[in-house]
């Protein structure tokens, strides 16, 4: 049974592209095609061009599309500065450079001096900044945000919103954000699909 | 340490005016469940005792509860451990079948009750006199504290479709060996069969076998050992896997003979193999022989600990098995082929023909196939005999 | 408001298990320390001497079994888990991985001692792998002379471990993993740029294992003192020293139980050093692993590790189902012989002639596993009652008393353990095999049970706590039927392990009380393989059972109740 019409769909660099739909309609089932998180239960047909290139035979790790989830999905076994430096491509090269960088992306997300700090003693929006910095220091060539907003308060929103925004325009690559709340694809500002 | 014996036969001899005292205990046995710790790795002793439960329950009112172990110490260790627990009555072993080393353990530390086998009315079939199988236990006089019940002796199995003509002394085994390295094996010397095994060969390669009967000097072990240790080394490394490992014991080792990966086994027993063949145990073709200097010989006995509950029970249980009807039964090759520890002197037509009429098998060695009985060393050859191979041989 | 109630009822419990479970180990330890120390008054040994220390280290090939008991341990227990963690990374959201688990039963229902046996036949030179290929594939006419059994190296033994250990932690970790957001983590992994056998190095192994370490500790300390399969399976001279220790304790010369209670004072050095060397270094792996992650590396691809992985456990399950399948044969067999890929003539002797013989064991083995699993199931739901009830945190060194039985070794405290029960008049009877059974199935219980109790959502108790429903109404019209999946995975694990028992049957039954395990053991010291394989059969067949139930009954039972058939996603 398919869950939703044919669907075409292009999204510029430097934009942030917004589904929304009602839950169940299997907004997050689209976006686990595009990043190559599918289940096996699922099947899907189409393809998922990134830069020219088709990705949609390539594992998820090869594909370069950066994931944002709501519940950011740190590792807790790991600190936050561990996290980032999870995330933080392979070409930083040496223990020191590669501290920098983690420290850098701190400082971007407001929390210096965070490194040690274990994971689960950071507040929701704190996370999420963790985890979008986490996402950006892969280096993606596309990032999906995946009801990003949905779990934090009203006010901590509108600042996050911001934060991630600002921050996905600067890297001039495509977004793909789902969600089900109107003002989140308001502030996105770009195209909005309706499923 | 003769004193007990004397008064043993006097007792013998007064069996007659003791009759009451026997009826009493059998009177003091109805009812009683005796747990009888005997090895269980065997199903037609199993299916023997089971056998022995039911007459006896009809005949006396006892039943035997059957205790199966995996080796004989594991009797003695519990009722140490119970007479650690200062318990002196009441303990869970009525009866034990035992004997040598494990007998020499018990008796030397107090665990055994007795003397018993005099007031036993079926010893009269025993031949009771000084230095007689029947009273010896690997060289140690029994003085009444156990009661035989089988006679074993030891006998190599081969099969004649692969070995037709099998190496009869231990010379012409190192010989067969060399030239059939990997098909020969023994079981671990820390196993009963497997220390017998050698036991046999010291007694076969000692410059003097009388010596084996008193009790081993750290002198007279070096000089009867030394022949043995230098064909032992020839033969090791042409045994199955270089003599590295071993079989568990004499069980495994008929397996072994069965799956084919040696060609001999060895039994403490001249019907184990013909009962093996008749149970699908063992191909049709093997046959049992002896050692042509004779082979060695001795009997099992049934012991009472110190602390058993069922002491009168125990002691119906072990002259019921002096029965010359139910020592015929045994010595039954469909049964348990185990030959009768009985004097056949003493013994009246009735129960002689009763022997007489007993089925053979071709698997079954005649008489003389299985030469003359050699008697048991000292038991104290055997622990040094398993100490010293141990020291020796182990990597 | 029930909280001092819950204090008081987990304080009980706690009671209950320190005198119950860990005073008689360390009574029994104690017994057993005074006779390695040579006071053993029942053999005439008065005092104290090191004198059996000495006898222990003159031992020949001492050193040997002690080197063979390490490496057998410790290459068994790492491999087992290395295989099952890549195994459960391979299959991880494939379908079937849940259903195959199931599968794993009739593995971890079958005693060691039956499993060896059948490997042993499986594997050997003379065995059915050989038999089915010879020799017209190998032109061996007669089986060859090598050491795939019993070699010195202890290889087979590794190997019999492996088949056991591996569905063993596969199942120990499928249940911890449904505690962690796995597919998440893997989502947020891959998408770093991570391939799936690295994001389960670096990110899900490392959160995964302090939720199984119990358990591995647990399997550490069984494959160092392991007896039943080391006697099958293992080198026999010298053996492990486990199994050298069983020998010298029931060896004909008495004073030999001096040396030899110094040798099981020291097995339990042997773990216990074992388990400190295992936590030494799993602290370095994790500090070099720390670094490793740091680094960010992306290149190494741990595919081709998961393939092997994945090849290496199916072969060991079939190694398994072979085994079971050998013994299956040979009851039902009259005369099989080398080279033969199947009998020559079928018999059911077997199972007829010794009917009275294991309908009696097979009774014995029901009442007392079902009596063991009752009591240990009642403890554990009542240590953890009274945790919730008392507001308590999980407390680890409650815990790690529960697990003091399994990672004591047996042959360490039982002997000791049977003269104390003696001491107290319980010794040889049927009440103290099922006290002695409960030391180890009480620990199998609360593993089983603890975590999903721990894991059930809190707002179910509010709600029926909001609707007026006293604590003992909440524990049984609540708790009690959501959880009942588990409780009976926790029952059939619990009998599992009470069939599987022993030397404490041996010990605590004085060989009284047979059971379909002691039979087996005893008859595999005998040669008939077809009667072992009719006690083989049985024994693997009754916990089967239990676990069939266990999966059934919970099913009809909640057969509308989605929620709650598929377990935790």
């Amino acid at each position: 049974m398919p869950l939703f019409p044919s669907l075409s769909l292009a999204v510029a660099p430097g934009s942030v592209t917004t589904i929304v739909g009602p839950s169940g309609i299997g907004k997050s089932t689209l976006m686990e095609f595009i990043g190559g998180h599918l289940p096996r239960s699922f099947r899907a047909a189409g393809t998922v061009i990134l830069d020219g290139r088709d990705v949609t035979r390539l594992p998820a790790e090869a594909r370069r599309i950066g994931v944002l989830f709501q519940d950011a999905a740190l590792f807790p076994h790991l600190s936050v500065g561990d996290n980032l430096a999870f995330g933080l491509a392979a070409h930083v090269r040496g223990r020191a450079a590669r501290a920098v960088a983690v420290a850098n992306a701190l400082d971007q997300a407001g929390l210096p001096g965070f490194a040690a700090r274990d994971p689960a003693t950071l507040s929701g929006g704190q996370r999420a900044r963790v985890a979008l910095m986490r996402t950006l220091l892969a280096e993606p060539c596309a990032l999906l945000l995946d009801e990003p907003f949905a779990k934090l308060d009203p006010a901590l929103r509108e600042e996050l919103r911001r934060f991630v925004f600002d921050h996905v325009r600067d890297r001039d690559i495509p977004v793909l954000m789902v969600t089900h709340d109107a003002t989140d694809a308001e502030a996105a500002g770009g195209p909005v699909v309706s499923l | 340490m003769r004193l007990p014996l004397l008064a043993v036969l006097a007792l013998g001899l007064a069996a007659p005016a003791l009759a009451g005292g026997w009826d009493d205990t059998v009177a003091a046995a109805r009812g009683q469940t005796v747990y009888w710790n005997a090895w269980g790795g065997d199903e037609r002793t199993n299916d023997f005792i089971a056998w022995a439960s039911g007459e006896l329950q009809a005949q006396y009112g006892v039943t035997i509860s059957h205790v199966k172990l995996s080796d004989t110490a594991e009797a003695v260790t519990r009722v140490i451990a119970e007479k650690a627990a200062g318990k002196a009555e009441g303990g869970s072993v009525d009866l034990i079948w035992i004997n040598g080393a494990n007998f020499l353990s018990m008796k030397e530390q107090g665990l055994l009750h007795g003397p018993f086998l005099q007031d036993l009315p079926n010893a009269r079939y025993l031949d009771l006199s000084e230095g007689s199988a029947a009273v010896v236990d690997f060289t140690i006089p029994t003085e009444g504290y156990e009661s035989p019940w089988r006679l074993a002796k030891f006998v190599l199995s081969h099969d004649s479709a692969r070995v037709a003509e099998p190496p009869r002394s231990m010379a012409a085994l190192l010989d067969w060996a060399k030239a059939n390295p990997g098909r020969f094996t023994h079981p671990a010397v820390s196993n009963f069969m497997g220390s017998t095994f050698l036991k046999q060969a010291l007694i076969e390669l000692a410059p003097d076998a009388s010596v084996l009967q008193a009790e081993a000097t750290d002198e007279a072990f070096s000089a009867a050992t030394e022949p043995l240790w230098a064909w032992y080394d020839a033969l090791r490394p042409n045994l199955w896997r270089e003599g590295k490992t071993f079989p568990e014991n004499e069980s495994v080792l008929q397996q072994m003979l069965n799956d084919g990966e040696v060609d001999f086994a060895m039994a403490f027993d001249p019907a184990a193999a013909a009962a093996a063949v008749e149970r699908g145990l063992l191909p049709e073709t093997v046959r049992s022989y002896a050692p042509e200097a004779g082979s060695i010989g001795n009997i099992s006995f049934v012991a009472i600990p110190f602390n058993a509950a069922h002491k009168e029970g125990a002691m119906v249980v072990a002259n019921f098995l002096l029965d010359p009807a139910v020592q015929a039964r045994a010595q039954d090759i469909s049964v348990l082929g185990s030959y009768s520890v009985l004097d056949p002197a003493k013994l009246d037509d009735a129960a002689k023909a009763a022997f007489d009429a007993l089925p053979a098998s071709p698997a079954l060695p005649s008489n003389e196939a299985l030469g003359p009985t050699l008697g048991e060393p000292h038991p104290s050859w055997m622990t040094r005999l398993a100490e010293d191979w141990a020291r020796r041989y182990t990597e | 408001m029930t909280a001092r109630e819950g204090r008081l009822l987990r304080l009980l419990v706690l009671g209950v298990v320190a005198g119950g479970l860990v005073l008689p180990i360390l009574a029994g330890l104690w017994e057993t320390a005074r006779a390695a120390f040579g006071h053993l008054p029942a053999i005439g040994a008065e005092g104290l001497s090191l004198d059996p220390w000495r006898r222990l280290f003159d031992l020949p090939g001492f050193g040997t079994s002690l080197t063979l008991t390490l490496w057998t341990g410790f290459a068994s227990t790492a491999l087992a888990l290395m295989l099952a963690v890549s195994f459960a990374a391979a299959m991880y959201d494939r379908a079937g991985l849940r259903g195959g688990a199931r599968l794993l039963a009739p593995f971890l229902a079958t005693p060691h001692a039956a499993l060896a046996i059948g490997l042993a036949f499986l594997i050997a030179p003379s065995g059915w792998i050989a038999r089915l290929l010879s020799p017209w594939a190998t032109g061996w006419d007669l089986p060859p002379d090598l050491a795939t059994v019993n070699d010195p190296a202890g290889l087979a033994l590794i190997l019999g471990l492996l088949v056991k250990e591996v569905p063993f932690f596969l199942l120990v970790i499928l249940a911890a993993l449904s505690q962690l957001p796995v597919r998440r983590h893997l989502e947020a992994g891959r998408a770093l740029g991570y391939g799936r056998g690295v994001v389960w190095i670096k990110v899900i192994g490392p959160q995964l294992y302090p939720l199984i370490r119990l358990p591995v500790y647990v399997v550490l300390s069984f494959a160092l003192s392991v007896v039943d399969m080391a006697i099958v399976l293992g080198p026999s001279n010298p053996p492990v020293l486990a199994v050298a220790v069983t020998r010298w304790f029931l060896a004909a010369d008495t004073t030999l139980i001096l040396p030899a209670s110094a040798a099981a004072l020291l097995q339990s050095a042997v773990v216990a050093g074992g388990i400190g060397l295992w936590w030494a270094a799993e602290r370095t792996l994790a500090r070099i692993g720390r670094i490793w992650i740091r680094r960010g590396g992306r290149g190494v691809s741990a595919e081709p590790g998961l393939v092997a992985a994945g090849a290496a456990v199916t072969g060991l399950m079939a190694l398994g189902v072979g085994a079971l399948m050998a013994l299956a044969v040979w009851s039902v067999a009259w005369r099989w012989s080398y080279p033969r890929a199947l009998p020559e003539s079928w018999s059911l002797a077997a199972w007829g002639r010794s009917a009275a013989g294991w309908g009696m064991a097979v009774e014995s083995t029901v009442m007392i596993g079902v009596a063991t699993t009752a009591l240990a199931l009642i403890l554990a739901v009542a240590w953890l009652e009274g945790e919730d009830r008392g507001h308590l945190p999980r407390a680890t060194w409650a815990e790690a008393l529960v697990y003091l039985p399994l990672l004591v070794p047996q042959i360490a405290f039982l002997y000791g353990l049977h003269v104390v029960f003696l001491k107290v008049g319980i010794g040889g009877g049927i009440g103290a095999v099922i006290w002695a059974h409960a030391l180890f199935v009480f620990p199998y219980v609360m593993i089983a049970l603890s975590d999903p109790w721990r894991a059930l959502d809190p707002a179910y108790i509010r709600a029926a706590a909001a609707l007026g429903a006293g604590p003992v109404r909440r524990l049984f019209a609540v708790k009690l039927p959501i959880l009942l999946r588990p409780l009976m995975t926790a029952a059939a694990i619990g009998f599992a392990v009470s069939v599987a028992q022993y030397l404490p049957t041996l010990f605590m039954g004085a060989g009284r009380v047979a059971t379909l395990t002691t039979e087996a053991v005893t008859l595999s010291s005998g040669s008939d393989r077809r009667v072992t394989g009719v006690y083989a059969v049985l024994q693997a067949a009754l916990p089967f059972l239990a676990y069939l139930a266990a999966l059934g009954v919970p099913a009809f039972l909640h057969r509308h109740r989605a929620g709650l058939s598929g377990g935790a996603a």
